[in-house]
């Protein structure tokens, strides 16, 4: 490492390079990439939780004018079986949960596509299926690694007896809802087989991390899958993996006969097809002296994943990191359930982790009579709590002091439900937010200069909305010394050098490390006077400092919470944030993610909830007007702010990245808010008008 | 979703007898329901009548000093409405809490009334429904019931009726007018009250109107002590969000006691919900927070609330109590 770019366009706040295009439709979404005479395909879902399929009627599809073909497990291409059994699609005729892929059908509208995708009859034996979660459960198991490859389960000293010992103790369960993603653009593929090989114009998060997935399920060379994906409408998670769609529209597309198919998931496809975030139960426990100092500290966690595919998500680990207790443990117990494949969703681990861990904090506060604030700095500990590493950068007691400063905290009047206004409990609440530093080494990035004298930029990064075309513009003109206009940049394409996905974080971190590194060795090799021609390509090497340090980036929320005394209703007018996430690249896209962060975390707190019935193994709440996403007269002042913190381990950019920590800790924020204006404390999430009406 | 034909209707009578001549046929307001519920596949007419171009568009007065609120009225442009504002407040209240900008913006009157509930399996066709599908079974009694009626619902359905503008027109006594194929060249007057009905052995009818009925207005009769009226509805979201428990209500003192007094619930049952026996106790009495819970729970003495629903008591009651506090002049709690 040669030490921190130095900043010219980092840290400016020029407006999106990718704002026009969008902003007048110009810019080509998957499913609006022109290809010649595409057909439609729609799937077909399976209608029960487990079982299978014993005869599939295809005959009142087919008839229909216009439907080119029905894809069934008895007709559907071959597929390499044993990689990923969520990808594996059409293959057997078992089911293994409801909304699972049991057929499509592919015709020259999507209209007909659809009305034939309703004709198509399918008969099922059904077997018992087990949807139920629940905590009590006696099957739940220990998987052998939590996402992405962390220890299950921790333990450091004796947690049972120090929180026996202890002369303060908090004890509670608390709870986190299942959740979607719900990206604004839904998942569509666009599939095109041609002598070359297939291309897939896809609504993803990673143009390479989909080939890597999905070639090998088709039995393919990487080498001959091309995945483009210029600019995606959202994703959350939901469009880091790849999910069974994106090989339907593959397999469509090798029964058209070089016809492009066009595949647009419905949004109550996607309850079913993308990944969730799994409901959680967190078994907290924290022992302290009377002066608030942590002695014991553990979270036990139970959530679920699919019976056909694991996914274990990390909620225990936030609290590994954040505070200093010589008791500590964390464990993850898994129910493997008939139900749709969880997956990521923003802040995997992070957010649904600093749910309970924080609102415990708050109760440890009541107990021993401390300022919740003053309670979270005093258990600030001197090294990474897990490890014993040094923090290359930490300042979370900045961030609450800053933030405590900013939100006026120290004029609140301690006391729970002593504030009301016009008929509305008033209460202030405060949380910590962290979040690691993630680094993929071998992202790659080339540099050259075009025959009209511009600097190219080419990497396969992924822009989903975050404003990655101007943050990487940006960098790559620090990186070369040249202003911004002479950067012209190419993303979103398995054409260009390989990178990972927009993803934990680590998009700007990763591309621009790469970035960073391609221009650096290009200004070694050709010097200030490159020419046309002149190319060179770079990759990004281990961080030596990794091992020597613990990464990552920390925050403060505070919350305002108003609730309704007669009828509950709870409402959020205020929300800050005070964040140190490393080097800022661009404000103005940096605080769009912070503050849209923040907003989800609201939403989190008071809306989202995939309700699940058991019974059929659906979510009945599947569309917009039902699964509720906070609107904008929810949310009302959001203010993110953020420390200046100078790092020089983590990358040369000095970058933490900054998409993931607005959404990790607000809901205990705002729970911790709604105690204090009410006095009930509630524990599960979303904290909706019933939980506090009497 | 099936092929459909679509023809837009010139004149009432037209509208009427192309759609009462086929089993098939559906009228098409705004679309905002109709055309989602094609989609999903819940309703599957093969044709289509648009009324929205019919001569039902505008709000005129009536000469006894109420107002005729045209079918094929917008429900922003309702609301917009200068008299309905001053004069029922309630109703524009009731109509701006509902969906969203752009929904009201299509959504017309003769729609709004006539919206199906949001039971999500009534919605989702793969699930048993006794509204969709008579006899199958009702998938929320025993599954996800949080938006479910509280009150008068029978062994077959517990949904609700979703509509804001029918809790408004219910507590203003207003009158539905409908020109039916057996209408001849006149139109029935039904009260709003009694439009939408129980679900009892039949929750697949949601209203009186039978195939080819046609509303063409809505009457507001004058009604002085609405112009002191409001509608609260209390949801899960500020805005965008169906009510748990939304109340209509006007009051009017006569000295120190209550004179007259109108009060309708929504969300809590098939149907918006009259709440006649607390109007009865509340008549006459004074204005007191104590008065109105006394009230409020003489209502729902007799609501059987489902196991995830018991909140919807408590919350009904306290929003009467509030709204009642609130257009009487006591300070809020
Ligand atoms: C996301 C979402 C949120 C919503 N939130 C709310 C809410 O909070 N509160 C609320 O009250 N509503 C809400 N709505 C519902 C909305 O108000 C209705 O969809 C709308 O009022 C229906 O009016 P329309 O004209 O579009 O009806 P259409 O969809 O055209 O028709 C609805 C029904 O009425 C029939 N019909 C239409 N006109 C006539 C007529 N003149 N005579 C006889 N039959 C007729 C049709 O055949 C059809 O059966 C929401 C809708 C959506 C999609
Ligand atoms: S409540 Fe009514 S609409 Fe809902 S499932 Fe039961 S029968 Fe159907």
């Amino acid at each position: 490492m040669t030490g921190l770019l130095r900043p010219s366009a980092v840290g400016r706040s020029p407006v999106r390079v990718d704002g026009p295009a969008k902003v007048t439709g110009r810019a080509p979404y998957a499913y609006e990439q022109p290809v010649r005479e595409p057909a439609y395909v729609h799937p077909v879902q399976a209608t029960i939780a487990r079982g299978r399929v014993t005869a599939i009627h295809t005959g009142a599809a087919l008839a229909l004018d216009g439907v080119l073909t029905v894809l069934t497990p008895e007709n559907a291409p071959h597929l390499e079986r044993g990689i990923d059994p969520e990808l594996e699609i059409l293959q057997s005729p078992d089911v293994a949960f409801r909304g699972q892929l049991v057929g499509a059908v592919v015709a020259e509208t999507p209209e007909v596509a659809r009305q034939a995708a309703g004709l198509v009859r399918i008969e099922y034996e059904r077997a018992e299926h087990d949807c139920v979660f629940s905590a009590d459960r006696t099957d739940l198991y220990r998987p052998e690694v939590v996402n992405p490859s962390l220890p299950t389960d921790t333990s450091d000293g004796d947690v049972g007896t120090a929180l026996r010992d202890a002369e303060r103790t908090v004890v509670a369960t608390y709870t986190t809802a299942m959740t979607h993603n719900n990206p604004m653009e839904p998942h569509t593929t666009v599939a095109v087989w041609d002598d070359d090989g297939l291309t897939l114009y896809d609504s993803t998060q990673g143009v390479h991390a989909m080939r890597e997935s999905v070639a090998p399920v088709l039995g393919l060379d990487p080498g001959v899958v091309r995945v483009v994906a210029p600019y995606v409408g959202g994703g959350f998670g939901s469009k880091g993996t790849a999910h069974a769609h994106l090989v339907l529209a593959a397999l469509a597309a090798k029964r058209t006969a070089g016809r492009p198919v066009k595949l647009a998931l419905t949004r109550q496809q996607m309850f079913s097809l993308v990944g969730y975030r799994t409901p959680t139960v967190q078994r907290v426990g924290l022992g302290a002296d009377p002066d608030g100092r942590l002695t014991a500290l553990s979270v036990d966690v139970v959530e679920q994943t699919a019976r056909i595919k694991e996914f274990a998500e990390q909620t225990g680990v936030p609290a590994r990191k954040v505070y200093a207790a010589p008791n500590r443990r964390t464990t993850h117990r898994l129910a493997a359930l008939d139900v749709p494949v969880p997956s990521w969703m923003r802040a995997p681990g992070e957010c649904p982790g600093m749910f309970g861990p924080e609102v415990a904090m708050d109760e440890l506060a009541q107990a021993c009579d401390i300022d919740p604030v003053e309670l979270r700095i005093r258990n600030e500990p001197e090294t990474d709590p897990e490890t014993g590493l040094p923090f290359s950068s930490r300042d979370l007691v900045g961030c609450l002091r800053e933030g405590a400063d900013r939100f006026g905290w120290r004029r609140r009047d301690p006391r729970p439900r002593a504030r009301l206004e016009d008929g509305w409990w008033v209460g202030t609440g405060v949380a910590s937010s962290t979040y690691p530093v993630h680094a993929s080494p071998g992202t790659t990035a080339t540099v050259r200069i075009s025959p009209d004298g511009r600097y190219e930029v080419l990497i396969g990064a992924v822009d989903i909305g975050t404003g990655a075309w101007t943050a990487l513009t940006q960098i790559a003109a620090d990186a070369l010394g040249v202003p911004a206009e002479d950067v012209h940049l190419h993303i979103g394409d398995t054409d260009l050098p390989e990178a990972p996905v927009a993803g934990g974080s680590s998009g700007t971190t990763n591309w621009g490390s790469a970035i960073v590194a391609a221009a650096r060795s290009f200004r070694e090799k050709y010097g200030p006077d490159a020419g046309p021609g002149d190319e060179h390509t770079a990759s990004t090497a281990e961080n030596p400092f990794a091992q020597r340090y613990a990464m990552r980036a920390f925050g403060a929320q505070f919350a305002e919470v108003r609730v309704h005394a007669d009828t509950g209703e709870i409402r959020v007018p205020r929300l800050l944030g005070v964040f140190a996430a490393g080097r800022i690249v661009n404000p103005r896209t940096a605080r769009s993610q912070l503050t849209g962060g923040m907003t989800m975390g609201l939403s989190m707190a008071l809306h989202e909830e995939s309700v699940f019935d058991d019974r059929f193994g659906f979510v009945v709440n599947h569309d917009l007007a039902e699964y509720h996403i906070a609107t904008c007269a929810d949310v009302r002042s959001v203010e993110a702010y953020w420390r200046d913190e100078h790092d020089p381990y983590v990358n040369p950019m000095g970058t933490k990245g900054i998409g993931e920590i607005g959404i990790v800790g607000t809901a205990a924020a705002i729970a911790n808010a709604a105690h204090h204006a009410t006095g009930a404390r509630v524990r599960d999430l979303p904290m909706t008008p019933d939980k506090f009406c009497e | 979703m099936i092929p459909f034909d679509y023809r837009r209707a010139g004149d009432a009578e037209t509208a009427v007898a192309a759609v009462a001549g086929n089993p098939g046929a559906a009228f098409l307001g705004g679309g905002t329901n109709l055309v989602d519920h094609m989609k999903l596949g819940v309703a599957e007419p093969d044709l289509l009548v648009d009324v929205t171009r019919l001569p039902f568009d505008s709000v005129d007065p009536l000469p006894g000093g109420g107002l005729r609120i045209g079918a094929g009225v917008r429900n922003s442009d309702l609301a917009a409405d200068e008299r309905v504002r001053t004069r029922y407040p309630v109703l524009a209240e009731a109509l701006l809490s509902g969906a969203s900008g752009q929904l009201r913006n299509l959504a017309t009157t003769g729609g709004n009334l006539l919206q199906r509930t949001r039971c999500g399996y009534f919605q989702d066709v793969t699930t048993p429904c006794n509204k969709r599908r008579p006899g199958e079974g009702c998938s929320a009694r025993e599954g996800y019931h949080r938006y479910h009626a509280i009150l008068g619902a029978s062994p077959h359905c517990v949904a609700v009726h979703p509509s804001d503008l029918a809790v408004a027109l219910t507590a203003l006594d207003a009158v539905v007018r409908v020109r039916g194929p057996r209408d001849g060249h006149g139109e029935r007057a039904i009260p709003a009250a009694e439009l939408h009905r129980l679900p009892g052995e039949h929750p697949e009818w949601d209203t009186v109107l039978g195939h080819g009925d046609l509303i063409t207005a809505v009457d507001l009769p004058p009604l002085p002590m609405a112009a002191r009226s409001r509608y609260r509805k209390v949801r899960d979201r500020a805005s965008y969000a169906f009510a748990l428990v939304s109340v209509a209500a006007a009051v009017e003192l006569t000295g120190d006691v209550i004179g007259d007094v109108r009060i309708a619930l929504g969300g809590v049952a098939h149907k918006p919900w009259r709440a006649t026996l607390a109007e009865a106790a509340l008549r006459g009495r004074p204005p007191d927070r104590a008065e109105f819970r006394a009230a409020a729970e003489a209502e729902l003495a007799d609501a059987q609330p489902l196991r995830d629903n018991r909140f919807k008591v408590p919350m009904a009651r306290n929003t009467i109590v509030s709204v009642l506090a609130g257009l009487t002049g006591e300070e809020p709690r």
